[in-house]
Formats: C-alpha cells, sequence, structure tokens
C-alpha cells in the first residue's frame, strides 16, 4: 500500500463489489445482445473478482479495517469490516467467480431461458451481494445482503422458468432460504442481547450467559446449516443445483454455501466469546451424517449434476465435521488443536469451491455439447472432448480425495485432527470420536466410488448415443476458465505449506492459535503441522516420485523392448457383437451401493416377469426425509391454512373490518 | 540425509521390483503344493513378463490414451509404496513424504486409475470390474484406515518408521487391540489384492472374477506392467503387514551389517507370509459378490474394535 494509507483494501473490496452492480446493470441497456454481455461485460466481471481475489489477499496481510456507509434507512447506515476471515471468503469469491465469469462468457446461448442481459444483472448482483455478506458487521446490512443473495439466485436458479420442475425446485429454494433466514434473523437477535445494538461490534461487547448463548448458536446453526444443505435440510440443494445454468450452480456451490459457513464461523468464533465442546460434538454428529447421505445418495443418482449436487452434500458435511472438531477443542481450550481443526475446515473450504466449480463447469460444457444431463445418454467424451475431459480428471482427482490433489490435503488434516481426540478430557467424547473417524474415512473412500461413476460413465467407454459423435469440446472462454480452476485445484493441492500460511491468519484472531509456524519448521517441501516425527506428507514430492518413475518406466520399456502397437477391436473374452449399450449404466454402477445401503433408500423398483416380451426395469431411488419430514409438514401446513380459509370472503367491507378490529387491538395492547 | 542413506532408499525400491514377482511365483508354488497339483518353478512369473515385454501390443479402437498412461502410474504408484514402507531399514530419506494416511491414499489413486481404465474401452466386462473393484475398495479402505489408526494412536505417530520403531521396541506383550488390527489387516490384504475368498487371481469366469476383469483388455507391454505391479502390490501389504505386527529384525541404522541381517530376515518372513497366504487360500471358498460387503464389514468392525480396545485397556500403556 504505497500509494497511500487513504486506499485501505475495504474500499478497493467495496468499490469492486460495486463495480460488479454496474456491470450487472449495464447488462440491462441490451439485454438481448449476446456479443456486448457475453464479451464485454462477462469478462470485465471476471476480471473485477480477479482482482477482488487479489484485495482480499492484501486484507489477510493487513489489519481489521471499518467503514461506515451512510445508505440504507436514515439514523441506520451500513457497517462493514473486513477482519482476516472476510478476507479469505473474499479470496475464495473472487478466485472461484473468474474462473466462473469467463466460463459463464463464453456459456450462454441465445434462446436459454432469461435474457442474457437480465442474467447478467441477476448475476452481478449474486456476486456483489456475497461479497458484502462477507463485509457486513452489522445484523441490518448482513440481513439485507443475504436476502439479496437468496433473491438473485433464485431468479438464476429459475431462469428456464417455462419448465414446471425448474419452478418447483426454485420455490422450495426459495422457501428454504427464508425459513434459513428466519433462524439467522433470531440468532441476531439473541446475539445483541437487548441492548438493542445490532452491530456486530456492539454484539461482541455482549456478554452470552449459558442458554442464550446455546439458543443463538442453536439458531445460527439452523439458519446457516439451511442454506449450506446440512441434513435434514438439504433437499432442496439437490433439486436447485440441477435446475440452474451450470455456471451459477458452480457459482452456488462452490461459493454460496461457502458463505453460510462463513456465517456460521462469524457468530460461533467471532460474535460468541465462549464456545462450549457439546455445540462441538451436536454439529460433529450432524456434519457425519450429512457426509454419509450425501456420498451415498450421490451414488446412485443418474444425472450429472445431481450427483454434484449430492457430493456438494457431502462436502458440507466434512467440513461441518471439520468445525465441529474445532468447536469441541475450542470448548475444552486447546487451542492448537483447534488451530489444527479449523485449518482442515478453511482448506476444504477453498478446495471444494475450487474442485467443485470446476466438475460444475465441466457439466455445462457437456450439456452444451449433448444437450443431456443424464449419464444414461454420455460415454466415450474424451475422444470429442480432450480439453473438458482431462481438466475434468484433475476435478475428479481432487474430489475423490487422492494426493497428491487438493482434497486428500484437507482430509488428512481433518484425520490427523481425529489422532488427537484422545487427549480430550472427556471420557465418552474421547472414545466415541475417534470412531467418528471411520465415518469420515468410509465417506472418503466412497467419494472416489461416485467419482469414477461420473467420470468413467461420462466420459471413458463407448458413445451410448449416436448423436454424441457430433459432440465438440468447450470454447476458448470456457477453456480459460476451466483451466483456471484446475490450476486452483493443483495449486492448492501442491502448496499446502504456502496456504496454511495464509490460513494461520485467519486462526489466530479466531482460536488464538496456528499452524504457520509449525508448518513452515518443516521447510516449504515438507507439511508437518504439529512436528515432522508425529506426521508429514509432501505432495510436490509424492507427484515428483510418481513422475519420475512414470518418466523411468515409459523409456526403459521403449528401449529395453520396442514400441509397437496394433490396433483392433475389443477382445472382451471373445463375446461378439458388443454394442455400447453392453456397458455398465448409471444404475448399473450405482446397483452394489444400492444393496450394501438398501435402508438408506427408499426404493420404488419394477422388474419384468421372465415371460415378457419386451422386458422393462425401472427403479426410483427418493429420500426417506421427503416422506418422513416435510410432507407431513406440508400436510400440516395445508391443513392449518383450511382451518382459517373461512376468513378470506372476498369482499372489502369484511375486510376493512379486520383492519378495523386489528386497530382495535394494538391499541388495547400498546395505549 | 547422507549417501548410503539415498542409496539404501533406492535400494530398497530396487529390491521391491526385483523381489515382487518372485513373492508372487512363491506364493503360487505353495497353494499348487497345498492343492497336490505339480507346482511351475519359482522364476516362471519373471519368464511371463518377458514374454509379455516382448509382445507386441494390441489396442482397442476406441482406447484412450489415459488408458495407455494406467499401467506406467499403477507401476510408479506402487513403487512410491514401497518406498515408503520400512523394509530394509526405518531411516529412510523419502519416507517423510507420505505417512500411513498418505499411503492408503496412493493405494485408493491406483485403484481409482485402474478402474478408469476398465471403463476405458465401453466393454461389459471391463465396466463390471471396474464396479466391483470400487465395491471392494470403499469398504476395504476404511477398515485399513483404521488399522494405521490403531497403530497410530499406540506410537503416537501415523509416520511409518516412527510406528515400526516404536511396535519394534516395546516390551514383547501381546496387545490384544493390535491382535484386532492383525485380523482386519489380513482380511483387508485378502481382498485387496484379489485373493481367493474375494476374488480369484487364476480365474476368467465372468460371474466371479474383478481384478482381471478391468484388465481383460490389455496385451504386451502394457499386461506386463499391470501384472508386474498387481505383484509389487502383494509384495507392499506384505510388507506392511510385516513392519506392522512382526517389526523384529528391521534395522534403525544404516551399515552393511545391519542390511546382511535385513535381507535374510525379510526373505524368511515373506516365505512364511507366502506360504500363510496359500494355506489361507487352500483353506476357504471364494464367496460370491454380495458376501463380500460382510466380509469386509467384519474387517472394518475388528479394525475400529482394536482401536476401542485400545482406548478400554492400553490407554496407560
Amino acid at each position: 500500500m504505497t500509494a497511500g494509507a487513504a486506499w485501505l483494501p475495504i474500499d478497493a473490496a467495496v468499490a469492486l463489489a460495486a463495480c460488479w452492480l454496474v456491470l450487472g446493470a449495464a447488462g440491462l441497456f441490451a439485454p438481448r445482445n449476446l456479443a456486448y454481455v457475453g464479451r464485454l461485460l462477462f469478462p470485465l466481471g471476471a476480471l473485477v473478482a480477479l482482482l477482488l481475489a487479489a484485495t482480499g489477499l492484501a486484507a489477510l496481510h493487513a489489519s481489521p479495517q471499518v467503514m461506515v456507509l451512510a445508505l440504507g434507512l436514515p439514523d441506520l447506515p451500513f457497517h462493514l469490516r473486513v477482519d482476516s476471515l472476510s478476507a479469505l471468503f473474499l479470496v475464495l469469491l473472487g478466485g472461484a467467480g473468474a474462473g466462473i465469469s469467463i466460463y459463464a462468457a463464453g456459456y450462454f446461448r441465445p434462446g436459454e431461458g432469461t435474457a442474457p442481459g437480465l442474467q447478467c444483472l441477476q448475476y452481478h448482483l449474486f456476486l456483489a451481494s456475497m461479497a458484502f455478506v462477507m463485509m457486513a458487521d452489522d445484523a441490518y446490512f448482513f440481513m439485507v445482503s443475504w436476502e439479496t443473495m437468496a433473491l438473485s439466485s433464485f431468479f438464476l436458479v429459475t431462469s428456464d422458468h417455462r419448465i414446471p420442475e425448474i419452478r418447483r425446485a426454485g420455490y422450495l429454494y426459495l422457501l428454504i432460504a427464508h425459513i434459513g433466514a428466519i433462524g439467522i434473523l433470531l440468532s441476531f437477535g439473541v446475539l445483541q442481547g437487548g441492548s438493542g445494538d445490532y452491530t456486530f461490534a456492539g454484539m461482541r461487547a455482549q456478554p452470552h450467559a449459558g442458554w442464550w448463548a446455546s439458543a443463538a448458536f442453536g439458531l445460527a446453526l439452523f439458519g446457516f446449516g439451511a442454506k449450506a444443505g446440512l441434513l435434514p435440510l438439504h433437499v432442496w440443494l439437490p433439486e436447485a443445483h440441477p435446475a440452474a445454468p451450470s455456471p451459477v450452480s458452480a457459482m452456488m456451490s462452490g461459493v454460496m454455501l461457502k458463505a453460510s459457513i462463513y456465517g456460521l464461523l462469524r457468530v460461533t468464533f467471532d460474535l460468541l466469546q465462549t464456545q462450549l465442546w457439546w455445540w462441538g460434538v451436536i454439529v460433529l454428529a450432524l456434519g457425519l451424517l450429512t457426509a454419509l447421505f450425501g456420498v451415498i445418495f450421490s451414488a446412485v443418482q443418474t444425472d450429472m449434476k445431481r450427483l454434484l449436487a449430492y457430493s456438494s452434500i457431502e462436502n458440507i458435511g466434512l467440513i461441518l465435521v471439520a468445525y465441529g472438531l474445532a468447536v469441541t477443542f475450542r470448548g475444552f481450550g486447546m487451542a492448537a488443536l483447534a488451530a489444527l481443526a479449523l485449518t482442515a475446515m478453511l482448506y476444504h473450504c477453498l478446495n471444494h469451491a475450487a474442485f467443485k466449480s470446476l466438475l460444475f463447469l465441466c457439466t455445462g460444457s457437456v450439456l452444451h455439447a449433448t444437450r443431456s444431463r443424464s449419464l444414461g445418454r454420455l460415454g466415450g467424451l474424451i475422444h470429442r472432448m480432450p480439453w473438458v475431459a482431462w481438466l475434468a480428471l484433475v476435478g475428479v482427482l481432487a474430489s475423490a480425495g487422492l494426493p497428491p490433489g487438493n482434497g486428500f490435503v484437507s482430509e488428512w488434516l481433518l484425520l490427523q485432527g481425529f489422532l488427537f481426540t484422545p487427549g480430550l478430557p472427556h471420557g465418552y467424547v474421547n472414545m466415541l470420536v475417534p470412531v467418528a473417524a471411520a465415518a469420515v474415512a468410509m465417506t472418503a473412500a466412497l467419494s472416489g466410488y461416485v467419482m469414477v461413476k461420473f467420470f468413467g460413465i461420462v466420459f471413458l467407454g463407448r458413445p451410448r448415443e449416436e448423436s454424441l459423435v457430433q459432440a465438440h469440446d468447450a470454447g476458448t472462454l470456457e477453456r480459460i476458465g476451466l483451466t483456471w480452476l484446475a490450476a486452483l485445484c493443483l495449486l492448492l493441492g501442491l502448496a499446502p505449506v504456502a496456504v496454511i500460511g495464509e490460513l494461520d491468519r485467519v486462526t489466530r484472531p479466531l482460536v488464538g492459535h496456528g499452524l504457520g509456524e509449525a508448518a513452515r519448521a518443516g521447510g516449504w517441501l515438507l507439511l508437518a503441522p504439529i512436528d515432522a516425527a508425529r506426521a508429514s506428507y509432501s505432495p510436490l514430492l509424492v507427484l515428483a516420485a510418481i513422475a519420475a518413475v512414470f518418466a523411468l518406466a515409459v523409456m526403459a520399456v521403449h528401449r529395453l523392448y520396442h514400441r509397437r502397437v496394433r490396433r483392433a477391436d475389443p477382445w472382451d473374452c471373445g463375446f461378439p457383437r458388443q454394442t455400447a449399450r453392453m456397458q455398465d449404466t448409471a444404475e448399473g454402477f450405482g446397483q452394489p451401493i444400492r444393496q450394501v445401503f438398501e435402508p438408506f433408500f427408499r426404493m420404488e423398483r419394477e422388474l419384468p416377469s421372465p415371460f415378457d416380451a419386451t422386458p422393462r426395469y425401472r427403479v426410483t431411488v427418493a429420500d426417506h426425509l421427503w416422506h418422513w419430514l416435510y410432507l407431513p409438514i406440508a400436510r400440516a401446513a395445508e391443513f392449518g391454512t383450511r382451518l382459517v380459509a373461512f376468513l378470506q370472503q372476498g369482499r372489502i367491507a369484511v375486510y376493512l373490518l379486520y383492519s378495523f378490529f386489528t386497530l382495535l387491538a394494538l391499541l388495547f395492547f400498546i395505549r | 540425509m547422507s549417501a548410503t542413506t539415498v542409496i539404501l532408499q533406492l535400494l530398497q525400491v530396487v529390491v521391491g521390483l526385483a523381489l515382487a514377482p518372485l513373492l508372487a511365483g512363491w506364493v503360487n508354488q505353495c497353494r499348487t503344493w497345498l492343492q497336490n497339483k505339480s507346482a511351475p518353478p519359482l522364476w516362471q512369473p519373471y519368464r511371463q513378463l518377458s514374454k509379455l515385454f516382448h509382445k507386441e501390443v494390441v489396442l482397442a479402437h476406441d482406447a484412450s490414451p489415459l488408458f495407455r498412461a494406467v499401467p506406467y502410474i499403477l507401476v510408479a504408484c506402487m513403487a512410491l509404496a514401497c518406498a515408503i514402507i520400512p523394509t530394509l531399514s526405518t531411516d529412510l530419506p523419502f519416507a517423510p513424504a507420505a505417512d500411513a494416511i498418505a499411503l492408503v491414499g496412493i493405494f485408493a489413486l491406483a485403484r481409482v486409475f485402474i478402474a478408469l481404465a476398465g471403463m476405458d474401452i465401453g466393454t461389459a466386462f471391463g465396466s463390471l470390474g471396474s464396479r466391483r473393484e470400487m465395491l471392494i475398495g470403499f469398504l476395504a479402505e476404511p477398515a485399513l484406515l483404521m488399522v494405521f489408526f490403531t497403530a497410530s494412536l499406540i506410537s503416537r505417530s501415523t509416520s511409518l518408521a516412527t510406528i515400526v520403531e516404536t511396535l519394534a521396541h516395546r516390551e514383547f506383550a501381546i496387545y490384544p487391540s493390535l491382535a484386532f488390527a492383525g485380523v482386519a489387516f489380513t482380511m483387508v490384504s485378502l481382498a485387496e489384492n484379489a485373493r481367493v475368498p474375494v476374488d480369484n487371481p487364476a480365474t476368467h469366469l465372468e460371474l466371479t472374477m474383478i481384478h482381471e476383469a478391468m484388465i481383460l483388455e490389455y496385451s504386451g507391454r502394457h499386461l506386463a506392467l499391470v501384472e508386474w505391479s498387481a505383484a509389487l502390490k502383494l509384495y507392499a501389504y506384505s510388507c506392511l503387514g510385516l513392519a506392522l505386527f512382526f517389526p523384529w529384525g528391521i534395522p534403525e541404522g544404516v551399515g552393511l551389517a545391519n542390511f546382511a541381517v535385513a535381507v535374510p530376515a525379510l526373505l524368511g518372513k515373506l516365505a512364511i507370509g507366502g506360504f500363510l497366504l496359500a494355506l489361507i487360500e487352500t483353506l476357504s471358498a471364494k464367496m460370491r459378490i454380495f458376501r463380500a460387503p460382510e466380509f469386509l464389514g467384519t474387517a472394518f468392525l475388528l479394525a475400529v474394535l482394536g482401536m476401542l480396545v485400545h482406548f478400554l485397556l492400553e490407554k496407560g500403556i
């Protein structure tokens, strides 16, 4: 900051978010002009995102800054503050947003749903409101931004609003977003503790007595959990993600879910002074259930975007597991271990933002090239779309949590955190928590299954439909976006020491400890978060070793023997007349999971009888929770509204009478 | 890090690469003896590899570059695994690059790649094999991780070298937790190496095969590399089991004298281990694929029990 102390990162961040608003508004000048919107506004939006990421990095190194904007209601200005936690999430927003925006520049086609100019407005409003959520420093501005985020994303989800399922998905999303918002609002109400001061600074100064703190935490968990997809509030996620255009799905899954994680962190570690250990245990249990549920359902999906949506639920579950562990450690006053778990959590947030955005964008390219989201109609696309396929492979390896990808680093840190739980000073907790590690291990292994299914069925094998030979690779702008996100995945996977050094700045103010020093002590090459004798991992060395042996083996085999290759038909044990339809379908690949985890699903099967001339096989897999929880609530709500339906008379005199009685009642109470 | 340790490190990988087919041959020989058949010579796997290397590769029309790269990736992953498992010494310069959890990850990486290769040609058998392999994998991987967790809780480290040193130096007492973990580890190794109760390395019957189904389309040098990496995997798992449950004899320092102890000790232990593997394979029957989840679920529960037993009985040790 040599240009002058007056231009702080917070000013830059606010200015950049305002730029997004301007870009969005500019879309309205020529809403149907695709070249103007796609080739000019969206790339500019990507540039702004890149600058925002840089600003966030600068803010990560600076001390917290505050700003008061005299907007909004009179006597109720907007308070903004950028501290290291906000800065990290701004980096996440900017980094993922840059890739998604440049991809979106090449993605929108004429005649798809809402006019591109209008989508440009909604999209940039969405981005700006997320930036403001991360910078808000009072409950009022936070809620305004939060609701803007929910509404703008609702309009983006329903951009193909002529299709009834999409309208239904949008409705469900809006409903649960608002139920969640009520929880957040009530949580802020508890946090201000009767002082009437809704600024975050005021909330921090409030002493929160035991039960009130727990109430605030519970409400925040409910509210932010609804937006993040915590079980049992996850039902909107697998509906809304597939309905939205792919860049929007990427943005929602990669970034918006993290906004709710940000909110949860802000409330628990910043606004509340004390954290009780049993909060952590509850979140740990819920997170584990969410993760397992997400991955099991993900394995049986047949729509590629639904598969990724369930996989997002899984990853949110893992993030919450790490979060729960951090709260537990913090509740017992073990700062160093809380920092370890919190680092694992923040790392996974960054990882998930990178690889899930990448994968969603890849499905977007596949969707454009083939017009199909159903896995049963794809296959063999690695030959037609090599760019998308190889970049998707990076995301797939990361998502499956395999070394040397980025997903593995956060999983490794999380498992290291679990290995320390025997030190917890509570009899049963310290024994049962390592067992939770077993469930985390199972989730990680299952995500490998899911990713093999996703990549193998979409990109490998033979095309399952004739039309797939005409599939074309992604355009230049789309490729740039995908490459950027894949590069972020590689960076996060291969340079963990540098990343943890940055995360150190976030965990230190929150839990009073960081891993930066210990991580740097192992050298830039070796990640040893606690000490080198205890555990160490070096992704660069692993990658270098694999690459070296690979190269040596190729050279040795070619030099010592020969490199002759003859092309022929596949052998397949000598069975003749093989067709592409004999490969595993998505249903077939998910069959073992359906069998092993049968109690989890609500399945309806239709099996053909042996004498059918045209046998048909049908299976639908549904969610028990929908039938056990949501439908009863919906029926109860319907019943309740029918009871009060007589109030609606349709005559204006009656309505005026209601107003009159209401006023009378109010006068009686208030006087 | 001195020059000797680096040489020892390289030597360990080379010994692994060289010994792995021998171990596979030895297991095969023991099994044929136990089944009252006449055995092929011990060096049969080497001859087979050499023959395959000389043959030309017949590649399906639909094969992608991924299919051609996978055999090399498999060998690289398994060589890396051999490099970090302490077999000849616990003082390995490369060991800090990956601990026990990363080792599980490296095995998983190899599994994901071979499963993808199985799906690449788009044949019915290939994808069937991949699906079954991933089923076995997702059940076996957490059990293996839990075995490592038990050992890590005892030695307070996930670094394999530290685990082996701690376990080798402890008093000769029976740890109930390690007994549970040992049984779980044996079951996982049988499944992961495509051995009899779960898979059959000698079959090409479509109902039963898992590993073989995935690699049906490989030929020539590619097949040689895949077979070699399968042998390396068996070797790596054997060394891992020896390092965790019978760590005595693995020297901690470097030097010729140590080395003179290490190699015969390793060979002896591998010979006994290979014989026991052949015995298990002979005594058990191949189970249906949908019994495999029960089998591996048992392994998983045993490993978790081992961890709980560690908390209940051995906390103070």
